[in-house]
């Protein structure tokens, strides 16, 4: 596994593809670092690409990188290795290349515009930590819907709709029901759902490390005092975790078991 | 002769009661007692220990910043009950709180005609207090509470009740509960002040008409401004900053008619002005600016006139809880504004509409807040810009400008 996972990693590095994406970050932190000339605005300002953008190239790259590599993974099973070596290999490998671009990108320029000396230093990290988590959890889950579907156009409309599905459509139907039940206590539900979707969740954690909290009144008081409690930490942890663990796992299983 | 009689004569009036060790009066209380009216009563640079010294004739009584009367955490220190006494440049400290008398350091007892100025105020639990006293100067002090306290163990730097033509001015005020605070204060003046790092409020106005104040800044305090139930106030040239917080304002307008608020700057507030009640304003010239919401403004406010000011930089510009709107907005400058200008008069020729559909959801189901910067929500926001219908469809600035202006 460590040997397809190196191959993998390095010659995605060396893409063009992926050159190209680091060279994003680092445009556009150079550019949001200029404009705000303000460490803890700057991070707000990215937060905005991250969430969207992050969860949108993971899976388009992650789904075309799959089928692009049928035929490297057909030769590969040929050989004596085992299924779970040669999936769980191509998966981190483009994980962990695309995580490596976005960390590297964003990191340089902070890293020149003094994050090490801010106050904000622990804000970038989760910042960065909510990246890289959700190039995991959406590069898992197009890899696994292009494992799911042969037929290559059905694959690529999934992914896309898997992408639509967690960035707006979501959000539309949470905001539906809290406006059609404004009447009933609506904290917990909504908390709930800000946990579920990978998304939210690292938009609102991160939001509230910072003085956007406050544009959020009783509702940030709320949100703060189980978000900032350690098991609120370590809950969004584990939901981000869950949300990575499994559809690996489902590619494991999904690959132990597909005829090709 | 009869001119230089007449001099020494006058001299003679006025006597200067000297107060210290190695003078002949060694308390102030006794300096006061032995002073005649029209005297001045200068103590020298030491601390005295004293408390309840009352001034019941018109004198002065100043020192230095080093004349030092300390209450000692006990009961108020200085209580002015007559008329044209004034207080300058001595330094008063240490007044105990109370929960049944609102001591102070210095309080003048429903006479008139009193200045106090330069003097320096610390730990006293109110500090200036001026009762039912008219034609009060309040000048150059400088008064902090002690850091860290919470409401209930302060009271407000400069408190008036009841007064006429009040000027309080160039007043510094930090670490109390409010920094001005002004109740039934009828034709009064409060400029120039610095009220920063206050509990509640900067500045706070009840029951108080016929009031101006300019060129105020009022930075970091729990809320900004306050002015409640009051009529005819000009609020021109003030600074409101960084007034944040999750129930914070730079300025909260609470039943108040026919007033001007002009040339202010409004930045880093949760909500610059917080409108409720508030009635035949005018808002004219404001830069408001980096701000949580710029403007919210209930349904329940009429007439008020919002024009030529920048918004720029606000997650929300205007946020309203109402359908419709009495108020008229007209040629300001919107960060957010798409529109374009054909005819190139400097005025964008579509309407613009500066309530978001989310801050309308946000104004009916505060919760909903978290969706803060979803993509959904900036989808939605752009569906409703163009086809309104749930924000106030009148609620839109007609002649937009395009360039913020020079303020």
């Amino acid at each position: 596994m460590n040997k397809i996972l190196k191959y993998g990693f390095l010659d995605l590095i060396r893409s063009n593809w992926l050159i190209l994406y680091t060279a994003f970050y680092l445009i556009v932190s150079v550019g949001v670092l200029m404009a705000n000339g303000d460490i803890s605005k700057s991070v707000i300002s990215l937060l905005n690409v991250i969430i969207i953008l992050i969860p949108l190239i993971a899976t388009l790259y992650g789904i075309i990188y799959y089928y692009n590599s049928r035929d490297y993974v057909e030769m590969l099973l040929a050989q004596p290795i085992t299924r779970k070596s040669i999936f769980m290999g191509q998966f981190l490998g483009l994980s962990l290349s695309l995580s490596t671009s976005f960390v590297v990108g964003t990191l340089i320029p902070f890293v020149f515009f003094g994050v090490f000396r801010s106050a904000y230093l622990m804000h970038f990290l989760f910042l960065l930590i909510a990246g890289v988590f959700l190039t995991f959890i959406f590069c898992g889950l197009s890899y696994l819907l292009g494992l799911a579907n042969d037929n290559k156009l059905k694959g690529f409309g999934l992914a896309i709709l898997l992408w639509l599905f967690f960035a707006i459509v979501y959000d539309g139907v949470v905001v539906i029901s809290l406006v059609k039940y404004e009447d009933y206590p609506l904290e917990k539900f909504t908390m709930l759902s800000t946990l579920i979707n990978p998304i939210d969740l690292s938009r609102v954690f991160i939001m509230l490390k910072f003085d956007t909290a406050a544009l959020f009144g009783y509702t940030g008081a709320l949100f703060n005092k189980f978000f900032g409690s350690s098991l609120g930490v370590i809950v969004s942890v584990a939901a981000l975790s869950l949300w990575s663990i499994i559809p690996t796992w489902l590619i494991v299983r999904t690959a132990n078991k597909k005829d090709f | 002769m009869l001119l230089i009689a007449s001099l020494l004569a006058h001299s003679s009036l006025a006597d200067i009661i000297k107060v210290g060790d190695g003078h002949p009066y060694s308390s102030v209380k006794e300096g006061l007692e032995a002073a005649a009216p029209f005297d001045t009563v200068l103590l020298a640079d030491q601390t005295f220990y004293e408390i309840n010294l009352r001034i019941e004739k018109p004198l002065t009584l100043t020192g230095t910043h080093q004349s030092i009367i300390d209450g000692e955490l006990q009961d108020e220190i200085l209580v002015i009950a007559a008329d044209s006494v004034v207080v300058s440049g001595i330094t008063i400290q240490n007044v105990g709180y109370s929960f049944i008398k609102d001591r102070a350091g210095i309080r003048v007892e429903e006479k008139d005609y009193a200045i106090i100025e330069n003097c320096r105020l610390f730990n006293t639990f109110f500090g200036i207090y001026l009762q039912k006293s008219n034609h009060t100067i309040v000048r150059g002090n400088l008064i902090e509470g002690s850091d860290g306290s919470t409401e209930t163990y302060t009271g407000n730097a400069i408190h008036l009740w009841y007064c006429e033509e009040a000027l309080i001015e160039d007043n510094i005020t930090r670490f109390h509960r409010d920094g001005i605070y002004l109740e039934f204060v009828n034709h009064s003046q409060v400029n120039r002040n610095v009220s920063f790092r206050n509990i509640r409020y900067g500045l706070h106005f009840m029951f108080s008409n016929h009031d101006d104040y300019t060129g105020n800044t009022f930075e970091d305090n729990g809320s900004g401004v306050a002015v409640m139930f009051s009529k005819w106030i000009n609020m021109r040239h003030n600074k409101f900053i960084n007034n944040w917080g999750s129930a914070s304002f730079g300025l909260l307008l609470k039943e108040i008619y026919d007033g001007e608020l002009s040339n202010n700057l409004f930045e880093d507030n949760t909500t610059a002005i917080h409108a409720e009640g508030a009635n035949r304003i005018l808002i004219t010239q404001n830069i408001i600016r980096n701000n949580g919401w710029a403007l919210k403004i209930m349904g329940n406010c009429f007439d008020n006139r919002i024009t030529k000011n920048n918004f720029m930089g606000n997650n929300f510009n205007v946020a309203t809880n109402s359908r419709q709107t009495m108020d008229t907005y007209e040629a300001n400058y919107w960060d957010d504004y798409s529109g374009y200008d054909l005819d190139e008069d400097g005025f964008g020729d579509v309407p613009h509409r500066p309530v978001k559909l989310f801050a309308y959801i946000v104004e009916r189901v505060p919760i909903s807040i978290v969706m803060l910067r979803s993509l959904f929500i900036e989808m939605i926001n752009v569906a409703e810009y163009i086809i309104p219908s749930l924000t106030p469809e009148n609620l839109a600035d007609s002649i937009p400008v395009l360039e913020p202006y020079q303020l």
